[in-house]
């Protein structure tokens, strides 16, 4: 039997295994190697976009998350980081230990009158653009410790928030939605809101006193340069 | 390393083996105003000038060496101070000191200098409600930020008046104190509030000489959220159960809601069916394994700072429990599933499907503890870092009220699950864990190996279950829609937490919500050694014996 025919033992053999990849397959072209990123490429390598976008994208699609633990929420928003949830499957997965590397921060819990300032603290120690998740209701709202003589009522008493996560504690899935959403809205181009805070008033000190500052400043009451540890007329 | 030496003080007893009250009462003497009946012990009314005295007294010639919980509350006409009183060998025996002062000038002596473990409960005493203590240490406040007007759990407390304070208090506290002065060696060191290695909301304040710790002063009050206060808002029979699931959420739910289940109904009187009996205990011990699995991981993690072995096998087990949990309770983490006297469902349908998924889990946890020990407790630079650091020794653990695995890594052989029985638990076999190291490798050992001994107890529970009559499975008794205690009955009780002695005082004041409700919990106590334990070592071993002291920060702060 010369070279140039096919031996039956051997093709007979080698059937099953195209079978299966055929099985996974399914009809017609393989799917997988027909992203919609190739599809917008077309048959060219080169895409064109503004910058801009292109920033919005890469900075949604990479983003570093504060490790910070508070109270309950934290020990789901461990099971997110890890085996089974994994967010790092969303471009979001591994936890910083330094506010300096981070630009998401998890708020997982409840915010009592000690800890609001150190929070504070924390948030401006990170970069900008930073971007604050609020998980549970507790940092949303109090949740059940709301009527605590401690308790601040919601994160955004003290920081920005750009996204709130119901539930008590929200579970691992949820706040993996929320991380998506957090990330297309980066991605659709939003940036993390700017506030001044009364109490911020001192930090004015090193900025040019431009028109921006000035009507910042005057809009300012001296005598509310405090920080207010309980808030009983906030809704 | 001393060896732990038993006194063989023992308290005076009557026939029956109770503790004879008025042997005590002829021990006290003329300290004695008056005699209560607490619904767990004699509770005997001394004078405010006379604490050290009767404490001591108690200490060495009855053998009360564990004082378990200092309990602070106002009255109309009085402030008191109640010092729950255990012994280690047999916590049944147990007996309260209250101490009432008066309202103008609420000044009692304080027991610090007996046991210190009162330091830091007089101090929260003072935080919350306002009671100072003559002779103490350190009474400032503990839970609250020092700049707190008003004792929030006092009579006269009005929640609405605003706390201001100016933006100046909360400056940055190392602008000042960095190093202890011009020519001082040492130099301060700031750890947490938000730190990776805290578990939590812990601040630890450190003086270094060089690398070596000088002084640690662990500052909490971070997660303050009043649970004590919302307990006291909340109704007996619904309204209190979902918060004991937040003090340890490592997550202790189940063993928490025993906890308070088992104080309220001692205070009412409730008679809870064996068949939830055993479904409480099943569910406890899966709570113990998440727990210690916790812990064991973080451990880990703080170690190596390994992010991608250890911490994740403890994550990847840990889901199998929760969704045991979540099965049984329909909840990951915060269940609420204890209700006054019983359970609030019975096991999920199908049963069989059930138990088999419970039996699957504990047939492969023998391998997976093993892979353990292979990674951790075989590992050599594990072992350096562990061995003989983060010494406790047991007398001094005693002085500090530590209980749990904190306490059994140093030998005393003190577990409430067995000496002070509730649930099924003494019908079932099974052993109390101890190491005698009395370092971070024996409560780390402590720990893995009570996971071996939850699971025999939860196969036990399967077995039970499993061959319960079906017509016999009771999970609830028969409890009054609107509970109201009886005014004036009060009582302390306490389970075995995943991280020690986990326990509550409650008043009943006639209404159907409580008038005190004061919580015991373990942590709190057990982080209060830390000094002990650091002082003198290296930095980095400060924070294996955080670690291995296992704090959850909910349950510290309540």
């Amino acid at each position: 039997m010369s070279s140039d025919q096919p031996r039956d033992s051997i093709t007979g053999t080698s059937e099953p295994l195209t079978d299966t990849r055929e099985a996974r397959m399914g009809e017609g072209v393989d799917s997988r190697f027909n992203s919609k990123l190739r599809e917008a490429f077309g048959s060219t390598p080169f895409i064109l976009t503004k910058f801009d976008k292109f920033m919005n994208w890469v900075r949604g699609s990479s983003m570093f998350m504060l490790q910070f633990g508070i109270a309950c929420c934290s020990i789901e928003m461990m099971h997110t980081y890890s085996v089974k949830h994994d967010l790092d499957r969303f471009h979001a997965g591994v936890p910083r230990a330094s506010p300096r590397q981070a630009d998401v921060m998890i708020v997982p819990g409840t915010i009592v009158s000690k800890f609001a300032p150190r929070m504070k603290r924390v948030y401006d120690q990170m970069p900008e653009p930073k971007f604050v998740v609020n998980m549970g209701n507790c940092s949303t709202s109090g949740g059940p410790f709301q009527e605590g003589y401690n308790v601040v009522k919601g994160a955004e008493e003290v920081i920005p928030v750009d996204i709130h996560i119901p539930g008590c504690p929200p579970r691992p899935e949820a706040l993996v939605y929320g991380v998506a959403k957090l990330q297309e809205r980066i991605a659709n181009g939003e940036s993390s809101p700017v506030t001044v805070k009364p109490y911020e008033l001192e930090q004015f000190g090193d900025l040019d006193r431009d028109e921006m500052v000035q009507k910042l400043a005057d809009d300012i009451d001296e005598e509310t340069l405090v920080m207010r540890y309980n808030w009983a007329d906030s809704p | 390393m001393s060896t732990y030496e038993e006194r063989n003080v023992e308290p005076p007893t009557t026939e029956s083996g109770d503790v004879d009250g008025d042997a005590i009462e002829a021990l006290l003497g003329d300290h004695v105003l008056d005699r209560e009946e607490h619904l767990n012990a004699d509770a005997y009314v001394v004078r405010a000038d006379a604490v050290q005295d009767v404490l001591q007294t108690l200490k060495d010639d009855a053998g009360f060496d564990h004082l378990s919980c200092v309990t602070a509350e106002e009255h109309e006409d009085r402030f008191e101070s109640i010092y729950h009183l255990k012994q280690y060998d047999d916590p049944t025996n147990e007996v309260s000191i209250v101490v009432p002062t008066s309202r103008e000038e609420p000044v009692s002596e304080s027991a610090a200098p007996v046991f210190r473990t009162a330091d830091w409960h007089e101090r929260e005493a003072y935080d919350l409600v306002g009671v100072q203590y003559d002779d103490h240490p350190n009474l400032e406040r503990i839970l609250l930020p020092d700049t707190w007007q008003g004792h929030p759990l006092g009579l006269d407390y009005n929640q609405d008046k605003p706390q201001i304070v100016t933006f100046e208090e909360n400056k940055n506290p190392l602008e000042d104190h960095a190093r202890g002065g011009e020519d001082s060696d040492t130099m301060f060191l700031n750890i947490g509030p938000h730190h990776p290695a805290t578990h939590g909301v812990l601040h630890v304040e450190t003086v270094l000489d060089g690398e070596q710790v000088a002084d640690v002063n662990p500052d909490i009050g971070y997660l303050h959220r009043c649970e004590e206060q919302m307990a006291q808002k909340g109704t007996y029979r619904y309204q209190i159960m979902p918060y004991p699931d937040r003090w340890d959420y490592g997550p202790g739910g189940i063993i928490n809601e025993w906890a308070y289940a088992r104080a309220a109904e001692d205070l009412a009187d409730i008679e809870v069916p064996e068949y939830a009996q055993v479904i409480r205990t099943m569910g406890s011990e899966m709570c113990r394994i998440a727990c210690h699995l916790l812990a064991t991981a973080t451990f880990a993690l703080d170690l190596y700072g390994d992010f991608t072995a250890i911490f994740m096998y403890g994550m990847r087990d840990r889901e199998i429990v929760q969704n045991l949990l979540e099965d049984l309770t329909g909840q990951r983490m915060m269940f609420n599933y204890l209700r006054l006297g019983g359970v609030v469902w019975d096991i999920p349908e199908p049963r069989d499907e059930y138990f088999e998924n419970v039996r699957d889990f504990l047939d492969d946890l023998p391998a997976k503890l093993d892979e353990y020990h292979d990674l951790i407790t075989e590992n050599e630079i594990f072992q350096s870092r562990c061995v003989d650091t983060g010494y406790l020794d047991p007398e001094v653990a005693k002085n500090y009220g530590v209980t749990g695995p904190v306490a059994r890594g140093s030998g005393i052989d003190y577990d409430l699950r067995r000496d002070d029985s509730y649930g099924y638990y003494d019908e079932l076999e099974w052993d109390v864990v101890t190491e005698d190291g009395g370092d971070n490798f024996a409560r780390l050992l402590v720990r893995m190996r009570e996971i071996e001994q939850s699971a025999r107890i939860i196969e036990q529970c399967v077995d039970l279950l499993e061959d319960w009559p079906e017509d016999e499975r009771n999970i609830q008794a028969n409890v009054p829609r609107t509970l109201k205690p009886e005014a004036g009955k009060e009582t302390y009780r306490a389970v075995e937490g995943a991280k020690g002695e986990l326990g509550i005082y409650i008043r009943a004041d006639g209404t159907e919500k409580p008038g005190r409700f004061k919580i015991r919990s373990p942590a709190f106590s057990n982080l209060s050694a830390l000094k002990e334990m650091s002082t003198g070592e290296y930095i980095p071993d400060l924070v294996a014996t955080l670690g291995s002291l296992d704090v959850i920060l909910g349950e510290v702060d309540r």
